[in-house]
């Protein structure tokens, strides 16, 4: 039994492996096909042999941020309330909606950033912007990790000792200067953990942005939110979309993992960073 | 678990008498924001499930059960989920027979058997960052070793290569939910096995198991649900990305699933999603309103049953 057991733990190695292998291989052999120039060129478009990674890299940061400015206040908002506010009853009830949120596809996301969020909400605010836009990709992105910002930083937040609390009550402060000022810095390792950890989650989301950020075939730089442009995810989707019709210039196909790589080692940075962090606030209780 | 800082009686009976009548301006005020954050998720939520039904309802009205059981069409007024939703139960029942078992087995060794090791810590980190990998990457991976280098076994874009690339992609979030649920059955319950002569697969078979299965179950039940909603590693491991697909003529079950071209539920809306015709905007929110429909009920009765022994 302790052997099959063994194995099943080491499955998960040999899959770490596969994956960096798979990725460095077909990432080498696209190094090897292109010129170096290539990845430095006018905007991203694969099939006419632009690889700029400037453009995909700062499209997925602005995606990435738009999130995190939306993510960020209705996560911590939503994990302070469960957690100092919230009565035993009212946390049975209220909890399950962040448990819903996160349990909705991103694929069911990106669709309500494209067909909602963009006409009710973006063009509302900047008309004339057109349907396929960043801006809308990140609110969806934002939405669809909230309920990962909340859970983890209210787990940091109840984490914090009950004595805290009670030295802060007795020496006269009030609940919010109690949840604010003393709970909320006593978590806080916690809590960034909590926001890198969306971070990365925002940087790898594909779905929401491959429906609702546009420029399928390719984008320039868009400094303007408000403009479609492709990501790295955005960029590796419609590289698989179009993969069984056009071959285009060579290393086209391949570039997609070379993307993947670069995407893996940004998630994996930032998730062993944020590992780090949860580590000091499990230590110091 | 829920016994904390929560009803403060003492201190609220202190604050009371201390502060007499006098209303708390600002701190009325920071609970309302804080329970406003929470509120805008809660509006999120139900907007985007209105906003479904609203644009989907129609295609209920008109077609009803006949937009679940057709086929993909190029003809939006025709078009159905039945390769869809046949797709994505097949994919789910690969996951379950692959990433269960394994899932669980790798957490039962992480917990019971490995001792402290500089090897243990390593796989258990890795098991960490793996759950961190975007999923999008995991379809590279499906792409380059179960389409193409496996393509022997697998016979290329097929059923067997989405399932196993789901597979593999929840597998980590697995076997933490089931290490979760091992660390929490008390220590004495092994203690106690052990103390009357069972040795630890005795005690991991008649103790450990039963005791643990329920939280187990759930969390298997939740990560399960989130592969039946998964995209994106699809769109590499080989699901039909256009408007229609038929299998060949003819073909059994066994053949659809080992040899034969392949969507699911959610690369189908992904497809539609992306057209620009008024007439698939319906059907494509028909589609999440089905989608969600699954999911909900599956997801809800997990919780219910969950809460239900987190109070026992």
């Amino acid at each position: 039994m302790r052997r099959l057991f063994l194995a099943a733990a080491v499955f998960s190695v040999v899959v770490s492996v596969a994956i960096v292998l798979s990725l460095f291989g077909e990432a080498m052999r696209f190094l090897g096909a292109i010129d170096l120039s290539q990845l430095w060129a006018d905007g991203w478009f694969p099939r006419r042999g632009r690889f700029d990674m400037r453009t995909i890299v700062w499209h997925t940061v602005l995606v990435s941020l738009i999130a995190m400015v939306v993510a960020t206040p209705l996560g911590l908002g939503a994990a302070t309330y469960l957690s100092e506010y919230a009565k035993p009853r009212a946390r049975r009830l209220l909890k399950p909606i962040l448990e819903i949120l996160a349990g909705i596809p991103s694929v069911v996301l990106g669709f309500f950033a494209l067909r909602f969020i963009t006409p009710e909400l973006v063009q509302r605010i900047w008309p004339g912007v057109q349907q396929s836009n960043l801006m809308a990709a990140g609110i969806g992105v934002g939405i669809l990790i909230v309920p990962l910002v909340a859970s983890v930083s209210e787990d940091a937040m109840r984490a914090v000792p009950r004595s805290l609390r009670e030295a802060s009550y007795g020496l006269g402060a009030k609940k919010w200067h109690t949840s604010l000022r003393v709970v909320f810095p006593a978590a806080l390792s916690g809590i960034t953990a909590s926001l890198i950890l969306g971070l990365s989650r925002a940087i790898g989301e594909t779905m929401v942005v491959a429906i609702a950020a546009g420029a399928t075939g390719g984008s320039l730089l868009q400094v303007n939110p408000l403009h479609g442009g492709q990501t790295m995810t955005g960029a590796i989707a419609s590289l698989a979309i179009g993969s069984d019709q056009v071959a285009g210039e060579a290393g086209t196909f391949n570039s997609l993992f070379f993307v993947g790589l670069a995407l893996f080692a940004m998630t994996l940075l930032l998730n062993v960073v944020s590992e780090r962090f949860v580590r000091r606030f499990r230590q110091r209780y | 678990m829920t016994t904390r800082a929560a009803t403060p009686t003492t201190t609220d009976l202190v604050e009371r008498a201390l502060r007499g009548k006098r209303i708390d301006v600002f701190g009325t005020f920071v609970s309302v924001a804080l329970l406003l954050s929470l509120l805008v998720s809660l509006g999120i939520l139900v907007t985007l499930l209105a906003d479904m039904i609203a644009k989907g309802w129609s295609v209920f009205a008109d077609r009803g059960l006949d937009f679940v059981t057709s086929p993909l069409s190029p003809d939006p007024a025709k078009a159905g989920l039945s390769q869809g939703i046949f797709g994505s139960v097949v994919l789910t029942v690969f996951v379950v027979i692959v990433a269960f078992p394994l899932g669980i087995g790798a957490a039962i060794y992480l917990e019971e058997y490995a001792s402290d090791t500089k090897v243990t810590r390593f796989i258990v980190a890795n098991i960490r960052n793996l759950a961190g990998v975007p999923s999008i990457v995991y379809g590279l991976l499906g792409l380059s070793i179960f389409v193409k280098l496996l393509s022997g076994v697998t016979n290329g874009r097929t059923l067997v290569s989405g399932g196993l690339t789901l597979a593999v992609l929840v597998l980590p979030i697995m076997v933490i939910t089931a290490s979760e649920a091992l660390r929490a059955v008390p220590q004495a319950l092994r203690q106690a096995a052990f103390g009357v002569g069972a040795t630890r697969w005795e005690m991991i078979r008649h103790q450990l198991l039963p005791v643990a299965a329920p939280a187990m179950l759930t969390g298997s039940v939740l990560t399960i649900a989130r592969a039946f909603g998964e995209s994106a590693p699809l769109l590499l491991a080989g699901a039909i990305l256009s408007n229609f697909f038929a299998p060949p003529a003819g073909t059994g079950l066994l053949t659809q699933i080992t040899d034969a071209d392949y969507t699911a539920l959610p690369i189908v809306i992904f497809n539609w999603s992306r057209q620009p015709q008024k007439e698939f905007v319906a059907i494509t929110a028909a589609a999440i309103v089905v989608l969600l429909v699954l999911l909900l009920t599956v997801n809800a009765a997990t919780i219910i049953l969950r809460d239900r022994f987190e109070r026992k």
